[in-house]
């Protein structure tokens, strides 16, 4: 279980996230959710250490920040919202970047089966550099799956970060990524998502932690914090949460913004 | 299931024009030891290839071979594969395959160190002399070298993020000065200190001997040795230093390790031979072409390519206007700085330098 309290961060004098607590349970998606600048990728980027400040994290009774970088990137792996690639490297020359980085042992089936897993097999042995905005997207997805290929490893779950996994992607693709982190989590690991599309978010999260103004104003099952009001107030405009049998929500804008 | 409908539409599959490591390796392999063999016959003295095996050698050959050519081969080798592991390096920590240590100011450093100790070493405190013996010009160079690489990284690298522009600039600025301060200490030097000094500019094998070589090859050595230790870090590296760091890279300790390495081996080379420039450039270039830009590979055959391509190179340098020599500094120039250019032409059509 990933639990972390009192993260407080601030670039200059203004405070972008203060005394925030944030869990988040193995075996289940996560998202963050929220408007722009309310704080989202700055909270994951406390929880992936990447950003200093104040507070504590512990990932299943461990401290991510005294680990050894190596360990570390055994039990967790962390997609930022974009990888520029400095040189002419492969497909699979990425992809196994992280399967050797979460693993001793080099099983080469295991880079294989992941950039299949993002529909980008024939793809494999081309440059990354080639490939368009969004399959570039799914391909550092195959390489943090790599990286954590095993969901539950011994006895221990394995962790994903992800920010905006499904940024770039066309809606066929969103499902599909969407539908990847599903069985990650089903299969014991935890998802921590940053998320922009309610609608695909209320589908897939187990969770969802609704930020504005650097706090959590909201956390909960997707139902209890996709209401009317919460996400009015929030996102600052007018929306309306419908829905729909079996477990479907949807939210529908509204025309005004509120002031 | 989406994935299944998404796989279910392939077209041919897509494949980078890659060469074989192993057969590049052993292809390198074959042309260092024909350069290796060219370079120990041929020559002024008109010693001819076969006559190293087909004849006894009088003395005055055996000291053309054994005092002065042997000597120089080995240095050229060693001086080559260090500017070609050193550039493959640089590239490596800046993310960026223009990153050259003589382009970006730090062979500059390394040489004004070099002159502060070859101008100012006589003013020098005894005790130092004592201390690093033959060592000193090449303590001197690295400590320029290291210094300018520790500035250039400051000044261009943000968070992570390397502004190559900026880091062009500041390497231009960087060199610039250090050949400035140069310039002062050769003004402050005397007649036989400026002999040296001018021999040493031009970027020289002509001046080896077994002194030098012993002076310079454990630095070199173990700066090849140690190398290949960065090479996964660098790999992950060129996901930037964020991605790095979740790829288990010890990120910091990289870094770190990759500048003193190229200090090291950057201040040995200049102190020895001068600055010898688009080795770095030329070699990891052409390798990343043909073998891709793994530095597990990379380093290893950048290694090869350029002690072959340095004694190739100081051959045609003692050849062509023989019985006089051509600075080999002036010979890597012609070749490298059209190269430098292809690459300039052939990213911009790609991506933003």
């Amino acid at each position: 279980m990933l639990l972390a309290s009192g993260l407080s961060v601030s670039l200059g004098r203004r405070p972008v996230l203060s005394d925030v607590a944030f869990e988040a349970q193995p075996g289940q998606i996560t998202a963050i959710v929220g408007p722009n600048g309310s704080g989202k990728t700055t909270l994951l980027r406390m929880l992936t250490g990447d950003l200093a400040g104040q507070g504590a994290i512990s990932l299943d009774g461990d401290t991510p920040a005294t680990m050894a970088p190596r360990a570390l990137a055994q039990r967790r792996a962390v997609l930022p919202q974009a990888t520029a690639v400095g040189f002419p490297f492969t497909l699979r020359e990425i992809v196994r970047m992280g399967h050797e980085a979460g693993h001793a042992a080099h099983r080469p089936g295991i880079v294989d089966e992941a950039v299949a897993e993002v529909g980008l097999s024939r793809k494999i042995d081309g440059f990354f550099h080639d490939m368009s905005g969004g399959e570039q997207a799914r391909g550092h997805l195959a390489r943090v799956r790599a990286q954590v290929w095993e969901p539950m490893r011994d006895g221990r779950p394995s962790w994903l970060f992800v920010d905006e996994p499904v940024a770039a992607l066309d809606i066929g693709h969103q499902l599909q990524v969407m539908t990847l982190l599903r069985r990650f989590a089903d299969a014991g690991g935890g998802v921590v998502a940053v998320m922009h599309d309610l609608n695909l978010t209320a589908m897939h999260a187990d969770r969802m932690v609704l930020m504005d103004g650097g706090r959590i104003v909201a956390a909960g099952r997707p139902t209890e914090v996709m209401t009317d009001p919460l996400l009015s107030s929030a996102y600052r405009c007018r929306l309306c949460v419908n829905t729909a049998p079996p477990k479907g929500i949807w939210l529908l804008p509204q025309a005004a913004a509120l002031a | 299931m989406a994935t299944a409908a998404i796989a279910a539409a392939p077209a041919t599959a897509v494949t980078a024009p890659r060469l074989k490591v192993g057969a590049v390796t052993a292809g390198l392999a074959l042309i260092l030891l024909t350069t290796a063999a060219a370079s120990l016959s041929l020559g002024a003295s008109g010693l001819l290839p076969w006559e190293l095996f087909s004849r006894d050698l009088s003395p005055a050959e055996r000291a053309i071979l054994l005092d002065i050519r042997l000597p120089r081969l080995l240095l050229g080798a060693l001086v080559g594969a260090s500017l070609a592991v050193s550039g493959a390096l640089m590239q490596g920590l800046f993310r960026n395959p223009l990153a050259d240590p003589g382009l970006v100011g730090v062979g500059a450093g390394a040489g004004l160190g070099a002159v502060v100790a070859i101008v100012l070493g006589g003013l020098m405190p005894a005790a130092i002399h004592a201390a690093t013996g033959m060592y000193l010009v090449p303590l001197f160079a690295f400590f320029g070298g290291w210094a300018t690489t520790l500035i250039l990284y400051r000044v261009a690298s943000l968070r992570g993020q390397t502004s190559i522009a900026t880091m062009l600039l500041a390497g231009i600025v960087l060199g610039a000065l250090a050949g400035a301060a140069t310039g002062v200490l050769v003004y402050l030097a005397d007649d036989n200190q400026l002999r040296d000094l001018t021999f040493w500019g031009l970027g020289s094998l002509a001046g080896a001997n077994w002194t030098k070589l012993a002076a310079a090859a454990p630095i070199l050595i173990a700066g090849l040795a140690l190398s290949p230790l960065l090479a996964r870090g660098l790999n992950a590296m060129a996901l930037g230093e964020g991605v790095a760091r979740h790829l288990g890279v010890p990120v910091e300790g990289v870094k770190r390790g990759a500048i003193l390495i190229v200090a090291a081996m950057t201040g040995a080379s200049v102190a020895v031979s001068g600055g010898i420039g688009f080795v770095g450039i030329v070699v990891p270039h052409i390798l990343r072409l043909a073998i891709g830009p793994d530095h597990r590979s990379l380093l290893p055959t950048a290694a090869l390519f350029g002690a072959a391509l340095l004694i190739a190179a100081d051959t045609v340098s003692r050849l062509v206007v023989s019985p006089a020599e051509l600075p080999i500094g002036i010979i890597m120039a012609l070749i490298g700085a059209p190269v430098f250019l292809w690459i300039l032409l052939a990213r911009r059509a790609t991506m933003e330098i």
